[in-house]
């Protein structure tokens, strides 16, 4: 089974972002770009499924600028086998991708697609669960444990009361939760064996896929700040200061 | 037009998150009717009913909808979608689920967690673990949107006296079947709903510290309990207690941060709370920068004398 992988590249997940003086977005200039943290745990599932042979080939898809090459570079160096980069300039929004992603299984005829569940630039948690629409695929969200057998995915999903298990057929997208997995650490010989490995370049418009963003973003702004607090000496005066002043107890 | 807002429920009960919906539904539009897809669920549409401003209840009910599988109860959405102008759900696991399938059928863009209404088509949503907030305009026909709870006070849940209008079930996708769900129940109050949330972080060591110095303490304040991900991944704590930019979002009046640094991730999920209190031995930990009240000490002794003081 070919399993597809999507992985994005977005400010790492340490950094913690500027917004531009002038309203227009984030200041990302000479900031530390990384895999977003859910595909990470994506490829690393990914290449679980191979190792235990339910996965006979892992292609990794990434959309958006030339650069997006080094996270395929990566997903390579954990144990993807061929990269394609969908190579666009446009602001490409979770729609968009979904459609390119789309085109891509379908041109590469995947069985199975595995992407994090969220993005931790946009925080838009959208992209896997349109793909599954798009391609009338059944979607298994949030996993935190995953099966595969001839015919169906048994997923068991992190949801607000605590977990669900479900079954979906084949062929099916998941979204990948925090503790799916660890991903694990790429070696410096795997990164040299990497640097080997197949990597095209696609573009939407070879794809047929009209990239234009639906939302407008007209500003972005710095969160209302929080006023500065005290430190209290001791939890009598805590219990005093949250009894009298802030009256919450 | 007319907005929908898509219920959450269990068949049974109508969640609180429905009612957050509803009212960032009626400030898009003020004509908000309300979607109840499930099965025997004819109690959720009726307090739907009740909800103030709803002014028609939609009821599909039928087997293949009792679970609310994202395939087939997208599907039942769609089929109502075009006399709609918003389609609304909470950003909820169930609408996070649920809504970018609905979006991705009808080709439109989906708006999610927005935490203010601007107009029908402006919203301001929380990007970069909220560290930025974005004010977008869908171009959109149909705008479909999940709804950050915290953002917006709830719709009163009575004085409402809406018809209920049962709709056609769409049929079973045959797609996708649930097999279980193990669901943590607690006698506690719901985590985003609570008015006191103690939360405990990897400073408490093991589960057994978890449960022993916390549970005392948020009997005592009648609090719902919550985990940094650190400690769920630690173990102390199920999944579904996280509190962060990809868990739980909670805006409580009290927050209790206890043995939680405070990573950016953390305070994504709790820094809207309107006091918070941390206690944490590292006098460096960032969560003092956000919390009105800190202390340094070592927990074990801390928390302790916090109970016995309350």
């Amino acid at each position: 089974m070919k399993v597809l992988v999507a992985v994005k590249r977005v400010v790492d997940y340490n950094v913690k972002v500027r917004v531009k003086s002038d309203g227009s977005g984030i200041d990302a200039a000479g900031v530390k770009m990384s895999m977003n943290p859910f595909d990470e745990i994506a490829v690393e599932e990914a290449v679980r499924l191979k190792e235990k042979g339910v996965a006979t080939e892992i292609v990794a898809v990434s959309c958006g600028l030339a650069a997006c090459g080094e996270t395929l570079r990566t997903a390579l160096a954990m144990g993807a086998d061929r990269g394609v980069l969908v190579e666009s300039e446009a602001e490409l929004q979770p729609l968009a991708v979904a459609k390119l992603l789309k085109a891509v299984v379908e041109k590469e005829g995947a069985q199975l697609v595995i992407l994090g569940k969220q993005a931790i630039d946009d925080d838009s948690n959208q992209t896997g669960q349109m793909l599954a629409a798009l391609l009338g695929w059944p979607q298994a969200t949030f996993a935190s444990k995953v099966e595969i057998d001839a015919a169906q995915a048994r997923v068991t999903r992190e949801v607000d009361g605590g977990l669900e298990t479900i079954a979906v057929k084949l062929p099916a997208v998941i979204t990948t939760d925090l503790r799916l997995n660890e991903p694990r650490y790429v070696t410096l010989p795997n990164i040299m064996k990497a640097k080997k490995k197949p990597l095209d370049t696609l573009k939407p418009e070879e794809l047929g896929v009209d990239v234009s963003p639906r939302l407008k973003t007209l500003k972005v702004a710095e969160p209302p700040k929080r006023g500065a607090g005290v430190k209290v000496p001791d939890v009598a005066t805590l219990v005093a200061r949250l009894k009298t002043e802030a009256k919450v107890i | 037009m007319t907005a929908l807002v898509i219920a959450e429920h269990d068949n049974q009960v109508l969640k609180p998150s429905t009612l957050n919906t509803l009212a960032a539904a009626l400030l898009c539009d003020p004509q908000v009717h309300v979607l109840v897809a499930g099965h025997d669920c004819a109690a959720v549409a009726q307090a739907a009913a009740q909800a103030a401003g709803v002014a028609k209840v939609l009821c599909a009910d039928a087997p293949q909808l009792a679970d609310g599988l994202a395939e087939v109860v997208a599907a039942q959405v769609l089929a109502l979608a075009q006399a709609y102008g918003h389609i609304l759900a909470p950003a909820t696991a169930f609408g996070k689920n649920l809504m970018p399938r609905v979006a991705a059928l009808l080709d439109v863009a989906q708006v999610s967690d927005i935490i203010h209404v601007h107009g029908p088509d402006t919203f301001d949503r929380p990007i970069y673990a909220g560290n930025a907030i974005a004010t977008v305009q869908s171009v959109d026909p149909i705008k479909v949107i999940t709804v950050r709870t915290t953002g917006f006070d709830p719709a009163a849940a009575t004085g409402g006296a809406a018809e209920v209008v049962r709709v056609d079930a769409v049929a079973d996708s045959g797609l996708s079947s649930l097999s279980g769900r193990e669901t943590t129940r607690s006698e506690r109050p719901e985590l985003t709903a609570a008015k006191v949330v103690v939360s405990g972080g990897r400073g408490l060591g093991s589960k057994e510290n978890f449960e022993a110095l916390l549970v005392p303490l948020a009997d005592k304040l009648g609090a719902a309990l919550g985990a940094s991900r650190a400690a769920v991944d630690a173990g102390y704590a199920p999944n579904d207690w996280q509190v962060g930019q990809t868990g739980k979002i909670v805006a409580p009046q009290l927050y209790v941060a206890v043995g939680i640094s405070g990573a950016i991730q953390h305070l994504a999920g709790m820094k809207d709370s309107k006091v918070i209190v941390a206690i944490n031995k590292d006098e460096e930990a960032p969560i003092f920068g956000v919390a009105d009240y800190g202390l340094v000490a070592d927990l074990f002794t801390a928390v302790p004398e916090l109970v016995k003081q309350l």
